[in-house]
């Protein structure tokens, strides 16, 4: 990797704790509805994932998707503008924060039923099989999905089909406020990969350039025919499982251990140790990401609500004569 | 025209359609080395290959699901479930998944999906096995459903449904495999989201679809020995729900009767009959009528189970209710 290689990497990982940051301020504020989860502590996750891949690969996730969908390549603005749901937004206002989606990234999602992009990640692999594309599809989930029967249909799947994709098991140690020992029949979920007969590896997920490397070469390895492949990253997430989370389930003491070793801190610590970067231009990126998260705030502000008849939009892709009940049941004239 | 089988009509559609077009493909329980479970897939592995006509595990979730990730990724899958009963366990990628990604993610993504489902009783399966569920999935916007009661209406709607970019509900009534019927010769397709009047008369108005239009033209045939002129209206979609030629008709009789093998509670004679009164109120000459399953679980006991399942005679004594 070249210097701004590194660097770059820093500059994914601080924009998306600062855009969590700001998205948790607006939502206290109001301003998004919803759910939000935020995925700070997590950034060194997505961001090495994202990394290692190449753009024909493609990526799905789940409804803790902000940082996956900016280290994807959707900008800012866009993004930030979804979650105040307006029609800029990428997905127009209609999904809102658990579905960012771009799929000219080849980025499918932000998914929000917990499991339910496991099956889907499993046929968008199918897919290139059948085209016989070289692309592998990377699907992200939490270890609190491993215990949903949709992970253990779609694994089945993948392997009896050896199809092209990376199983990524996010453990940060909760599903919202139950950790794998309280509902995992086995635990580290490495163990259920095994069974289900496919090579299985763990990473350090607080270490961006650790999962880079590995993911980098389990890419490789799938590409290369190996069939599907499960990598658990460990990782935590500093604040609650989503907003409004009264955290019972943790003491302050555990997240503060973690927190001193977040994943920022400890890249930013690489990279003045090793001399890639020094702290004036770290600072120098982290002002230059402030200024455009100011912007992209501004854009999402100012930016217009969804139109009305946007409520009637792509429900079908087809010409369909009327929809059913559009303006309250009478649909004959 | 030939005539042909409800089975072989829904296998040709098929056979031509992956002719047609290399993104179509086949997955499910036993569709490729077995030949379906009820023979519509047979002789399909040995011509197409296990790429495109591929056996799954016991494992709906992940048959529908995949379809449904394939579906975006370009390809134009038909997953079949073995019944429509088992679509209970993938109902989430039914109704949460197909139905929804094109409107959640504004159009970005696409699921040009088929989803195969027989249904219905009668066959001595007793209650998890013999549902006719049509209604609950006609309940979702983003979801096509369609229920065809010809082998010529099966043919073509299939076809529709492979090359459309919407995800269809295919539902199929496992009795009525045997059916036979006059297809139009060489390609064509059927509509979805169409109506059509099956049989003309001018004083009752029947609706039905799927399984039960024969039996209701049976009971018109019978009627116009009484001198009752029944008009049977086909839905052969529940959603999008064409409800032109039912106003029509009815704005000629005045009278209707909705037939369907369902239970009758929120049904599909409900949302029928509910429309016809909002839409057609000032014609309205004698309450509508409904024929529909008994509200029970349908038991294993053939003459029990013959008990609660809808009959021509029900017809026919709800048609006669309808003229006093």
């Amino acid at each position: 990797m070249r210097k701004e290689d590194y660097l770059d990497l820093y500059r994914q990982m601080v924009t998306i704790r600062r855009m969590e940051e700001i998205a948790s301020e607006l939502y206290q504020k109001g301003e998004i509805g919803g759910f939000l989860h935020l995925y700070i502590g997590q950034e060194a996750v997505s961001t090495g994932i994202l990394a290692a891949r190449q753009p024909h690969d493609r990526v799905i996730t789940a409804y803790r998707d902000h940082g996956v969908a900016l280290n994807a390549g959707i900008p800012l603005k866009h993004i930030m503008a979804e979650l105040l749901g307006k029609s800029t937004g990428v997905s127009g206002g209609k999904g809102g924060s658990m579905h960012l989606a771009d799929t000219s990234l080849n980025y499918w999602g932000g998914h929000a039923i917990v499991g339910a992009h496991l099956p889907i990640a499993a046929g968008l692999a199918l897919a290139d099989l059948l085209e016989k594309r070289d692309s592998v599809t990377i699907c992200m989930f939490g270890e609190g999905a491993t215990n949903i029967g949709f992970f253990h249909e779609a694994v089945n799947l993948a392997k009896t089909w050896n199809l092209p994709v990376l199983w990524v098991c996010e453990n940060n140690r909760y599903g919202m406020g139950t950790s794998p020992e309280r509902a995992s029949a086995v635990s580290p979920i490495i163990r259920k990969a095994c069974g289900y007969g496919m090579p299985a590896f763990d990473v350090d997920g607080m270490d961006v350039l650790a999962v880079k490397d590995m993911v980098a070469e389990r890419l490789r390895e799938i590409r290369e025919g190996s069939g599907p492949q499960f990598l658990e990253v460990f990782t935590y997430r500093f604040r609650g499982h989503s907003m409004g989370d009264p955290e019972r389930y943790r003491t302050p003491e555990e997240v503060k251990k973690y927190v001193e070793h977040g994943p920022i801190e400890r890249y930013q610590r690489y990279l003045v140790e090793s001399q890639t970067g020094t702290p004036e231009e770290l600072q120098k990126i982290e002002k230059k990401v402030d200024k455009e998260l100011e912007e992209a705030v501004k854009f999402a502000h100012e930016s217009p609500e969804p139109a009305d008849e946007a409520l009637f939009e792509h429900i079908y892709v087809d010409e369909v004569d009327e929809i059913e009940g559009a303006d309250g049941g009478a649909t004959w004239q | 025209m030939a005539v042909i089988t409800m089975r072989e009509a829904i296998s040709q559609a098929l056979w031509e359609e992956m002719e047609r077009d290399p993104k179509v493909f086949i997955l499910g329980e036993e569709v490729g080395v077995w030949g379906g479970t009820y023979a519509v897939t047979k002789g399909f592995l040995d011509h197409f290959g296990p790429e495109r006509v591929r056996d799954t595990p016991i494992s709906e979730a992940a048959i529908v699901g995949a379809g449904v990730g394939a579906a975006l990724a370009g390809m134009r899958p038909v997953a079949e479930l073995m019944t429509i009963n088992f679509a209970f366990v993938a109902m989430d990628h039914i109704v949460n998944q197909a139905a929804k990604l094109h409107y959640m993610f504004n159009g970005q993504m696409k699921v040009p999906l088929v989803i195969r489902a027989p249904g219905g009783g009668g066959r001595q399966l007793a209650a998890t096995h013999s549902q006719t569920p049509d209604a609950i999935f006609a309940h979702f916007p983003g979801l096509k459903v369609v229920a065809p009661g010809t082998p010529a209406d099966a043919k073509g709607l299939l076809k529709a449904a492979i090359r459309s970019d919407d995800p269809v509900l295919f539902i199929e009534n496992a009795t009525i495999y045997q059916q036979r019927g006059e297809v139009p010769d060489g390609d064509y397709t059927v509509p979805i989201g169409k109506s059509k009047v099956q049989r003309a008369g001018k004083h009752v108005t029947l609706v039905t679809y799927s399984k039960m239009v024969q039996p209701s033209l049976q009971a018109a045939e019978l009627l116009a020995k009484e001198n009752i002129e029944v008009e049977v209206v086909d839905l052969r979609s529940l959603r999008p729900l064409d409800m032109h030629p039912v106003i029509e008709s009815f704005k000629k009789t005045n009278r209707a009767v909705i037939v369907e093998e369902g239970w009758e509670s929120f049904g599909v004679g409900a949302e029928v009959a509910a429309r016809i009164y909002q839409d057609a109120f000032d014609y309205v000459d004698a309450p509508i009528r409904r024929v529909a399953q008994k509200e029970v679980p349908l038991p294993y006991n053939r003459r029990l189970e013959q008990l609660a399942l809808p009959q021509m005679d029900d017809i026919v004594r709800a048609v006669r209710e309808v003229m006093k």
